[in-house]
């Protein structure tokens, strides 16, 4: 069991191998960067706040969660705060099962929960200037789809 | 800011990101009111405070609210030396 949160960047060539184990046969790993330079979405840096202490137990809380539902062998879950540049590294869920349709189910349903209940915050930079990321009601939705 | 009541009830709020932006604090020590014994409570005394604190807290459906760094709602009790923190629905990862 692994839960970071670090201003710095992440290897995850070290991170996957590091749930490698005799009782896994699956390792299923989503990584999130900044979207940056799209031609309607100039991006040009992100700055991500948190919520220390909450941030931490909420990321516990919904990996115990993933444990329940899915035989895993391990979980990692790493954040960045601070400011980022399009293309970085920002977020990555590993999930290590003996098989790997509960390795790819909790990998995302982590992903999914992280998405509307882990305390952090974007701030994007567009042309100089600095605003506030809206929540999405399809992150909303695409949690709720586990609890139906 | 840190005011204390003669019996020394007092409470720790906290605001992150616009909310943080419009109190212009992310940390105070409140004075507990007796009449408080709930989030709901403790909203009109905050928005009191500032005009940045009523901005902050206009929309309560706009907010999410964490006592004791554990989701809760507006009727989440709240008593002396609780730690309240609001702040705006969540957009990591």
């Amino acid at each position: 069991m692994s839960v970071r949160v670090q201003t710095g960047d992440f290897d995850v060539g070290a991170e996957s191998r590091a749930l490698q184990a005799e009782t896994v046969g699956g390792i299923a790993l989503f990584v999130g960067t900044v979207r940056g330079l799209s031609s309607d979405d100039g991006v040009t840096a992100m700055t991500l706040e948190h919520f220390p202490g909450m941030t931490e137990s909420e990321l516990e809380r919904i990996e115990a969660e993933a444990r329940q539902r899915w035989p895993l062998e391990d979980v990692t879950i790493i954040h960045r705060v601070g400011r980022l540049l399009p293309g970085e590294q920002i977020v990555m869920v590993a999930a290590a099962s003996a098989h790997r349709q509960a390795a790819f189910d909790a990998a995302q349903f982590i992903m999914d929960f992280l998405k509307t209940d882990a305390p952090f915050w974007k701030a994007e930079e567009r042309d100089g200037k600095t605003s506030w990321v809206d929540a999405k009601d399809s992150d909303d939705a695409a949690r709720d789809r586990w609890t139906g | 800011m840190t005011i204390t009541t003669e019996n020394g009830a007092s409470l720790s709020v906290r605001y992150f990101a616009w909310m943080r932006e419009h109190t212009g604090t992310d940390l105070e020590t409140i004075a507990l009111p007796d009449s408080v014994i709930n989030v709901g409570d403790l909203v009109p005394h905050l928005s009191a405070m500032s005009d940045g604190h009523a901005l902050a807290l206009k929309n309560m459906k706009a907010v999410r609210v964490a006592v004791n760094r554990t989701y809760g709602d507006l009727d989440t009790p709240v008593t002396a030396g609780d730690e309240v923190a609001f702040f705006p629905p969540v957009t990591g990862g």
